[in-house]
């Protein structure tokens, strides 16, 4: 396979300014995260500072009513409430060991900015962190966070003032302070290294997940379930699984609306290849190339692209790749809040979607794992205004 | 038309004694009515080679003036179709070399192959990908060299001698050496690092070396004379014509 590429995917599609940082990254990523010192730090802040292990939560209550074993792996208790911050810790101890002083990132739902300027505080670097203007809006509580933790947050007026747009501003920015600066990408998206890194340090998932069901029952689940915006929480949980060839693998993506023609986030069963953020990936985009506005209720799923390691495991039939829509994610959120005492992350609920709307496809007595990647609060707001809207 | 016409096109310049004038606008700006014009205007005004801008919605090396004048393209129509027939019908009258500059994705959703073909039929003479480095593109290259497009090499600040090596390894057309670490738009001063990254070009590269990103005033390339054979500047022209001015008048400027 092409350095850099998963299948036809992947690669390095960037300005030549940002190549340099690129390589010193790849360079810095194969001396410095193999190394005991690095190792030894990052397992004892995955212990002590994020919480590390995550529960693995058998929903007994959920499965009697479904008829197979549902198991939440628990990302929703690591520290700042999602699996971002497993990744943020990772490549804030890599900037600190490369020298540079500075992080710089962008989020969509603010979770990764949190988690960012968290993970930039416990180790004394500056932090910036771009968001487009309509999320700043829309995700204030997470905004004051940042701020809170020392970060600057910037709202980027341009284009649709979302996701993509920070990417955009974030990528100008580095190119313009790569000496002394880290981009703490967000998801398993973006140029080679960046998918291969969040993905190394997403895999504790998985790992996890694995381990503790192994002990629990001696098997290999049956099925293995995350929600796709970027990515970076599912390929976290598949990788460790992709050899298992007994278990299934299904992504869910976020349908929009879920009527014909509206706007989603779903690239993967709706978009065309093409080239956005240094990858060649798959998009929502125009006939001409251009890129279209996504939309999901979960602001984390609200990207109009998709991590290159997906798009190949969709290709090669490895993992199957769903869609879920914005009522059947809230409808799941209600039912995991009401039947097991969860409150979980709107990106989260889609997952969990997947599964109660497919639940005659899935064996009885089969267990199947979702990866809950994050705790609803951040979304009390969404929630709120969506139930007025549709009178409930 | 033969790829050697860009250095051709710069080299003629310099034997004149003056740097080589390179202005840039995004396809469609500042409307698509009086688009054509402007470039006949610039190409009459001392313009060597002329940039036109394809607009894309999410340009990562632009700053706030290329990107607004191109999402004002995009919003009013403008596509690669649009400006390649219209550089066709009015190319004869230009005698300018022709340059497009934008980024992949809209380029390959039109077909590479076809891309290539149509270009040079226009009398497209190259072709600048900002987000296409080197390790992406040389497939591309290729197939534009076959009909005589040049993919113009772009390298900055950064850029150390032996990456410079890789692009000037079957470059054509001329180099264009970014001169900040940063995005286009002008900027009061430029680096001092600048020399050592010029004077590099100037000798891995056997194509001439053009300046861009930042430029404002002629006065900026005094210090680096003997360093630059072309001069490329947008966001000054932009901004200069947004301000109701013609397109002569900002060339008079640079031609002194």
């Amino acid at each position: 396979m092409k350095r850099g590429y998963y299948g036809d995917f992947g690669g390095q599609f960037v300005p030549e300014l940002l190549m340099p940082p690129l390589l010193e990254l790849e360079e810095a990523m194969g001396r410095i995260l193999k190394s005991a010192e690095f190792q030894q730090e990052f397992t004892r802040l995955l212990k002590d500072f994020v919480g590390r292990p995550t529960a693995l939560t058998h929903c007994a209550n959920l499965s009697r009513e479904l008829g197979f074993n549902l198991w939440l792996k628990r990302e929703d208790l690591a520290h700042t409430g999602a699996h971002k911050v497993n990744n943020t810790v990772g490549q804030a101890l890599l900037t600190k060991m490369m020298g540079k002083p500075c992080l710089l990132a962008e989020t969509g739902a603010g979770q990764h900015g949190v988690a960012t300027a968290t993970a930039a505080a416990l180790l004394d670097l500056e932090c910036e962190i771009y968001m487009g203007a309509v999320d700043v809006k829309r995700q204030s509580h997470n905004v004051r966070r940042m701020e809170l933790l020392g970060a600057k947050c910037i709202p980027v007026e341009s284009g649709t003032q979302t996701l993509k747009d920070a990417i955009n501003a974030a990528l100008r920015q580095w190119i313009a302070n790569q000496r002394t600066t880290h981009y703490c990408f967000g998801t398993a998206a973006g140029p080679h290294p960046f998918p291969l890194l969040v993905r190394e340090f997403q895999s504790v998932i998985g790992r996890e997940a694995k381990q503790q069901f192994k002990e629990r029952t001696g098997e290999m689940p049956y099925m293995v379930v995350a929600c796709v915006g970027g990515g970076s929480n599912a390929i976290g949980m598949f990788h460790e699984f992709v050899n298992e060839k007994s278990v299934k693998i299904v992504g869910v993506e976020a349908a929009g609306t879920g009527k014909p023609g509206c706007t989603n986030s779903a690239p993967i069963n709706l978009g065309t290849p093409g080239v956005l953020h240094g990858m060649n990936t798959l998009l929502l985009q125009t006939d001409e190339g251009q890129i279209l506005p996504s939309h999901s209720i979960a602001a984390g799923l609200d990207y109009p692209g998709v991590g290159p390691e997906h798009v190949h495991l969709h290709d090669c039939g490895r993992a199957q790749y769903g869609m879920v829509n914005d009522s059947q994610a809230i409808n799941a959120f209600h039912v995991l809040c009401r039947k097991e005492g969860i409150l979980p992350a709107l990106e989260s609920s889609h997952a969990v979607a997947w599964v109660l709307e497919n639940k005659d496809s899935i064996p009885k007595d089969a267990n199947v794992i979702v990866n809950l990647s994050g705790r609803g609060d951040k979304d009390m707001g969404i929630l709120e205004d969506y139930l007025k809207q549709h009178g409930k | 038309m033969s790829i050697t016409t860009l250095a051709d096109k710069i080299n003629e310049a310099n034997a004149e004694g003056r740097t080589a004038l390179i202005p840039f606008l995004p396809g469609g700006y500042p409307n698509k009515d009086i688009f054509w014009k402007e470039i006949l205007e610039l190409d009459a005004n001392g313009a060597d080679i002329i940039e036109i801008g394809m607009p894309f919605s999410d340009p990562v090396a632009d700053g706030p003036v290329v990107e607004a004048a191109s999402l004002k393209c995009l919003d009013a129509g403008v596509n690669l179709k649009w400006i390649i027939e219209g550089l066709a019908k009015v190319r004869s009258q230009i005698s300018a070399g022709i340059v497009l500059m934008g980024y992949y994705n809209p380029v390959l959703q039109y077909g590479l192959e076809k891309f290539a073909k149509d270009a040079n039929d226009a009398g497209v003479n190259g072709l600048i990908i900002a987000d296409l480095p080197y390790e992406e593109g040389v497939e591309f290259r290729d197939l534009l060299a076959e009909n005589e497009v040049a993919l113009v090499p772009l390298v900055g600040l950064n850029t150390t001698p032996e990456r410079m090596k890789l692009y000037a390894d079957g470059g054509n057309g001329f180099c264009y050496f970014v001169s900040v670490l940063g995005t286009t738009g002008d900027r009061d001063s430029l680096p001092e690092e600048i020399k050592v990254g010029l004077k590099n070009a100037k000798e891995i590269f056997d194509i001439p070396v053009a300046l861009g990103f930042g430029l404002k005033h002629p006065s900026q390339l005094i210090p680096l004379e003997g360093l630059v054979d072309a001069a490329v500047f947008g966001s000054a022209l932009i901004r200069h014509i947004d301000d109701g001015k013609s397109s002569a008048e900002f060339m008079k400027v640079w031609k002194k």
